[in-house]
């Protein structure tokens, strides 16, 4: 058996707003005035993402989906820094970012196409300001920090107008923290003053790889060294990841500089649905962090604080059982790609050459189904 | 255009200035680009007169030069990005192959990557290692590339600015050992990007190359008409699309191909031009179409490069084997 290097911080010093019991916690660097209607909105987001996601994996498991990489656990952090974004700044996501997706108000069935082979991605990014998902690891983090690059020279930073100001937040997780693509995209974005937030996703596994594979300190540590500010927020309380982003943000479109965020949280499910966890994890890790559900604490505050009653979780489930079946419709008629089409967009002008392959294919294809 | 005949590293220079005079969202981004106006001050002056958001020097890290230019692009921005040493693309490789190449087809078309990337390329001028490479095969392996190479100071002029005009991403292969060679004219007017032109007509042998091989071409021609021979020399200019309509065309005539680059033989361009030749002009042919080539082998030490590099007798030698055979 080989020897841990157990160097990671093992008592996380974490912004943290609300318990995993559903008590408000103040910190006097975050603080959050917040309406309890807004704490439900978080709550319907919450389980609503997470419905997508459990609908997702019983579509792969049906032979709907190829693949699926579940977010379960890690709802509050994508719904936390996904509700702080405004609508003109732009999210670069790895493949996982299915709840800022949510927040995006991109349609669950528009990330399916993807998963389910229908196509490799297919929307325009600037539609909903969300890029297509980004499966080559940290790649995205370099086309946020070239994004931002692009915000600066629009004259979008520092205004102080607030329907001009533009941040750019780039997605990770702790496995991509040790790509040469995101060390470069710190790199720039400190040399550059660039407006981009780093959220980084520590979930702990990097499929099979603890985190402590990738690092001897904790992961926000690392900001330091590239001389901007790095932080460690509980990723499991959406309103601590709601306040920690936010900041960053409006740092960002003040011309104060890149932040990393450092989400501590847990991959409650495998890595995608071709993952088996047994072979790597131990199974009362994964007790342990039941314990620090996103959801539950929210639902904690929301009845004892907030004083919600059933009415309002009624609704919310009803919702996400209308949502399920929009998805699980919507993903059966997701129309397969015509076998030509092959051939599209690969290029702007197409290549005569490429013309003369789409032609042979389709008249061979044409032929063998005669 | 010119009445001032100049070097192909002034006509890039000129062309990067066009290009950037005509559409604002143009930035040039790359390591020593700046004041020092590149290691072959191809953007000299540019900085000064454009300004450093436009003339960006970047950090050391290709991956990021790169990188960064997708992110521009989805911004709406047309970056220029220059590669120092053609032996530095690699570490940029990943975002130029599954990045710059695949973004438009992974948008459904909806986003256009119009990134131009130049790359200082090919040997001959006795350096270290890592700083004569032919990195020209890879790109034109990739779906979603277009990879040109310009071989005197009027298609350098021209090309460079259609190749950033062009909405899709174009590898632009510069052989930095004709930058500083001998000053010509500038033409009126562009040869279309993506078409070879036949630059010296002939009734023997049809041999082919692009960028840095054109010059030792126009000698082989020279040398082999002293003998009788008419060598019909076309120069490519684009490899990714390939003008084959062009060599064909020849072929039929001369009935014999020679195909020349500086990139090791296996696998490479040459070999792409041959099964293409084959499939369309197969009955035209008198002999196989033969391949003069960097060999299979790491770029060798500077001393032993022109005896590698394809050059005047390794081309007579291969044109006096297709005449034989």
């Amino acid at each position: 058996m080989s020897e841990h290097v157990h160097a990671v911080h093992p008592e996380p010093d974490m912004v943290q707003l609300l318990t995993p019991e559903g008590q408000r916690v103040d910190n006097p660097d975050y603080p959050l005035d917040i309406s309890d209607d807004e704490i439900a909105g978080f709550y319907r987001d919450l389980v609503l993402v997470r419905r997508i996601d459990t609908e997702a994996i019983a579509l792969q498991r049906q032979g709907e989906l190829g693949l699926w990489a579940s977010l379960l656990g890690q709802e509050a952090a994508q719904i936390g820094a996904g509700r702080a974004l405004r609508q003109h700044d732009m999210a670069f996501p790895t493949y996982r970012e299915h709840g800022v997706a949510w927040c995006r108000n991109v349609d669950p069935l528009t990330l399916l196409g993807l998963f389910r082979g229908t196509n490799l991605g297919g929307f325009d990014p600037r539609e909903h300001n969300f890029n297509l998902y980004t499966i080559v690891i940290g790649a995205q983090t370099l086309h946020a920090a070239g994004y931002a690059m692009g915000v600066i020279r629009d004259g979008a930073v520092g205004t102080g107008d607030p329907t001009r100001d533009t941040a750019v937040l780039a997605f990770f997780g702790d496995g991509a923290s040790s790509q040469g693509d995101v060390n470069e995209s710190f790199v720039w974005a400190a040399a550059g003053n660039l407006p981009v937030v780093f959220f980084c996703q520590n979930n702990q596994w990097a499929i099979s790889e603890p985190v402590e594979r990738q690092s001897r300190v904790p992961l926000y540590r690392r900001a330091s060294g590239f001389g901007f500010p790095g932080v460690r927020v509980d990723g499991n309380d959406v309103l601590a990841s709601y306040a920690v982003t936010r900041r960053a943000l409006d740092d960002a479109r003040n011309a104060q500089g890149p932040t990393l965020i450092e989400a501590y949280t847990y991959r409650m499910n495998p890595h995608t649905t071709n993952d088996d966890p047994r072979r790597y994890q131990l199974g009362s890790e994964r007790e342990t962090w039941k314990l620090k559900d996103p959801i539950e604490r929210v639902r904690a505050y929301l009845t004892r604080e907030a004083k919600l009653g059933p009415d309002f979780f009624d609704d919310v489930e009803q919702e996400a059982r209308k949502l399920a079946e929009h998805i699980r419709s919507g993903c059966r008629e997701l129309p397969d790609p015509t076998p030509e089409s092959v051939f599209d967009d690969v290029y702007v002008t197409m290549p005569d050459e490429l013309r003369e392959q789409r032609t042979d294919f389709t008249e061979f294809v044409a032929e063998v189904s005669a | 255009m010119s009445d001032t005949p100049m070097t192909m590293a002034k006509a890039l220079n000129e062309g990067l200035r066009k290009a950037m005079e005509r559409d604002p969202k143009v930035v040039i981004m790359g390591e020593d680009v700046g004041k020092l106006g590149g290691v072959f001050r191809i953007t000299d002056g540019l900085q000064k007169d454009f300004g450093e958001d436009r003339v960006i020097d970047t950090p050391l890290a290709e991956s990021g030069i790169i990188g960064t230019a997708v992110g521009l692009a989805i911004r709406g921005y047309r970056p220029v990005c220059e590669i120092q040493f053609d032996g530095f693309v690699f570490p940029g490789f990943d975002q130029i192959v599954n990045q710059v190449a695949k973004f438009h087809n992974r948008s459904a078309g909806l986003v256009k990557m119009p990134i131009t990337i130049r790359i200082p390329s090919g040997g001959g001028i006795g350096a270290v290692e890592h700083h004569s490479e032919s990195v020209e095969t890879y790109f034109a392996h990739t779906a979603g590339l277009k990879v040109v190479a310009c071989s005197n100071p009027s298609d350098a002029y021209w090309m460079i600015q259609d190749a950033v005009a062009d909405d899709d991403p174009v590898i632009f292969i510069e052989p930095k050992r004709l930058y500083h060679a001998a000053k010509a004219d500038i033409a009126d007017a562009p040869t279309a990007l993506y078409q070879a032109r036949v630059v010296r007509p002939g009734q023997h042998v049809t041999v082919v190359g692009y960028g840095g091989t054109m010059s030792t071409l126009l000698e082989s021609a020279k040398v082999a008409a002293e003998d009788g021979i008419e060598l019909e020399v076309i120069d490519l200019r684009s490899v990714s699309p390939l003008d084959i309509a062009t060599v064909i065309e020849s072929v039929q005539r001369t009935g014999r191909l020679v195909v020349v680059h500086e990139a090791p033989q296996s696998f490479g361009i040459g070999a792409e031009i041959a099964a293409r030749v084959t499939e369309q002009a197969f009955y035209s042919l008198e002999a196989p179409v033969l391949r003069v080539t960097g060999y299979d082998t790491p770029y060798p030490p500077s001393r032993l490069e022109h005896e590698w590099l394809p050059n005047l007798d390794r081309v007579l030698d291969a044109v006096d084997k297709a005449l034989e055979f």
